[in-house]
């Protein structure tokens, strides 16, 4: 996409003009400027309720909340919900278990997809494209649709106890990460062949008259030029798998090897009659991904719109 | 992960870079390079195919036959009962297709529009935009089962902040907003909404930087105004996104199950097709043909835009 690029720096010049005649227009209009700050400000603050009233009542303490209610500003803000929820709810093994799961599951799929993505974008054979298509399709499906005979699938395989002391591959962290994995191999795999396909096969075409061979090309010259996107897609898909509620839903059976975001459903039972403790351990939930969003936001957001703007 | 997700548009631009012919042959590799690359083929599609490709085969299969889910030589054929069942007798089939179409509509004339406007209106020369973006895009990094507590603490009906704020609390008039059939999907939505229209406004975002802007200053020249230049101009020209972003909200209509499951299991109400399917197989009683019937009507549902989607992506690219 050299061509698009040097249109947009070409632009950018008038661009600014354009800019500074808009102003002027709009500032000659006057009135056309603060309803759309007035329509963005009210969208945000009830964008921003359902967070905000969670804290807020994760901070107070339940005896306050039953004397004066929940909507209300009397009484006094501590951290004892997030001290009862963190000691009572089994966190600590609840996010063992989603980093357990999350990172082998990234990792893989990465790994995996840039391979197929060089394979299919850096050579051309038989049956590239169709491939290509069906991973594609393949992410794309609901994920019930192939629940219950993957479930079977896992129950018939037969485990040796060391492996798994179910027997099977039901109840296993491996097992979510193969499902995590072959469910995202799809998507990463179309987004990284995109991504592959706009780096120069002069590149290649050098590399081989010095000898390289395909695994180095793949590791040592393309896979190095992919750092920009497979970091994208690197934070994406941490976020992608923190927040999957499906595989351990179906796969896991023991509560105690639930990751965090499947095991809300547990913590919402127990914390039931408490909405302080529930506030309280969503936010605390929360907060993982927003570390992640606040401080890795572009790289989320380049994720999500790879491939429209690359180049 | 529940999000559904497709990278956007490859359509327009991704073309042409390396016409095929250009591409190396394989014809040219040496044995090892050949075995190397057979390897680096094999195992993604190995994996695929195991656990993605197989098991949905299976699901056609099974719907097909009568098994409870424990010995594989207790399968045998059933002919059509499973869907006879599933259209004639089941209690919740048309429900949850109703629900899923409301929850279609629903984004489809509220969530994506929605998202659509934030965008348009954060294109422009907005003081504080990151800010803005920053907010309305936050609850796309929360996963929709949070969503669904999150959502809890507002519509609960003793405790909830949206009773409080119609002075509907402690009444009897407080609505369970989440456990009152008549109105737990459209609470639902709501909720769902809260992080569709941020996801569909990042796409937007960016779909709106590819537009030449030339085309909007011609435009303006030729003395079209905000609104004219926006629907004649603008928006036909993102056609690749409109595209990309009309198969997400139908796949991600279809994929919602996460936020009615954290609710109550998908039942009273809340009933949707990928719920059916799951009842069946986490329930005691494990009718696996049944549960399959469900699994292949959503998935002949999910290939109309999963085909549109593809067609599109693959023949303007590779011919």
């Amino acid at each position: 996409m050299t061509s698009t690029t040097s249109t947009a720096t070409a632009a950018r010049p008038k661009d600014e003009v354009r800019d500074r005649a808009l102003s002027r227009s709009r500032s000659k209009r006057g009135g056309t400027v603060w309803p759309t700050y007035l329509f963005l400000t009210v969208m945000a603050v009830i964008w921003l309720i359902p967070l905000l009233w969670a804290v807020y009542t994760s901070l107070r303490p339940k005896a306050d909340t039953d004397k004066y209610g929940y909507f209300s500003i009397a009484g006094h803000f501590d951290l004892g919900n997030y001290v009862q929820a963190w000691t009572q709810g089994g966190f600590i093994n609840y996010f063992g278990n989603s980093v357990l799961i999350t990172i082998p599951t990234v990792i893989l799929t990465l790994l995996f997809a840039s391979m197929m993505a060089f394979a299919v974008s850096r050579f051309s054979w038989r049956f590239n494209v169709t491939l290509l298509i069906m991973f594609t399709a393949g992410n794309l499906l609901p994920p019930q649709v192939l629940a219950t005979p993957l479930f079977e699938m896992f129950k018939l395989v037969q485990l040796p106890y060391w492996l798994s002391d179910s027997g099977t591959m039901l109840n296993q962290l491996y097992s979510v990460v193969a499902a995590n994995t072959a469910f995202q191999i799809g998507f990463c795999t179309f987004v990284l062949s995109n991504y592959m396909k706009a780096i120069p096969i002069e590149l290649s075409e050098a590399a081989r008259v010095d000898g390289a061979g395909v695994w180095t090309q793949y590791w040592g010259i393309i896979m190095p030029l992919t750092r920009p996107a497979l970091a994208a897609l690197g934070t994406l898909e941490v976020i992608f798998i923190y927040n999957d509620y499906f595989w351990p839903l179906i796969l896991i059976q023991s509560g105690n090897r639930l990751p965090i975001t499947t095991a809300i459903n547990n913590l919402q039972g127990e914390f039931l009659s408490n909405y302080n403790l529930l506030a309280a351990g969503a936010v605390i939930t929360v907060i993982p991904t927003l570390v992640i969003y606040l401080a890795l936001q572009r790289q989320f957001i380049a994720g999500l719109t790879l491939g429209a703007n690359k180049g | 992960m529940s999000a559904p997700l497709v990278a956007l548009g490859d359509t327009e631009a991704g073309s042409g870079v390396n016409p095929p012919a250009r591409r190396r042959r394989l014809r040219q590799l040496t044995t090892r390079d050949r075995i190397v690359l057979g390897v680096m083929i094999a195992i993604p599609t190995l994996i695929q195919a195991v656990l993605v490709w197989i098991p949905t085969l299976a699901s056609i299969g099974l719907s097909f036959a009568k098994w409870d889910g424990l010995a594989l030589s207790d399968i045998h054929g059933n002919g059509l009962v499973n869907y006879k069942f599933v259209f004639e007798q089941s209690p919740q089939f048309w429900p949850a297709v109703l629900h899923n179409v409301a929850w279609l509509a629903f984004l489809a004339v509220i969530g994506t529009p929605l998202g659509l406007l934030l965008a348009v209106l954060l294109d422009q020369k907005i003081r504080g935009t990151r800010i803005y973006q920053t907010i309305f895009f936050m609850p796309v990094m929360l996963s929709l089962a949070l969503i669904g507590i999150i959502w809890e603490l507002i519509y609960s009906p003793q405790n909830g902040l949206l009773d409080y704020l119609l002075g509907t609390h402690g009444t009897a008039h407080a609505i369970d907003w989440f456990g009152n059939s008549s109105v737990n999907l459209w609470a639902a939505l709501v909720a769902a909404t809260w992080r569709h229209a941020g996801y569909i406004m990042i796409l937007y975002l960016a779909g709106l930087k590819g537009v030449d802007p030339s085309l909007r200053e011609a435009s303006s020249l030729d003395g079209a105004n905000g609104r004219q230049t926006f629907f004649r101009v603008v928006f036909p020209a993102m056609a690749p996104t409109n595209v990309i972003i009309v198969v997400i909200t139908v796949i991600e209509s279809l994929r919602a199950f996460d936020i009615v499951y954290v609710i109550n299991h998908g039942t009273n109400g809340l009933e949707l097709l990928s719920v059916l399917v799951v009842q069946y197989l986490v329930g005691e009683t494990q009718v696996i043909g049944i549960g399959s019937a469900f699994a292949v009507v959503l998935l002949v549902i999910s290939l109309v835009p999963i085909v549109i989607y593809l067609s599109r992506t693959f023949s303007t690219k590779e011919r």
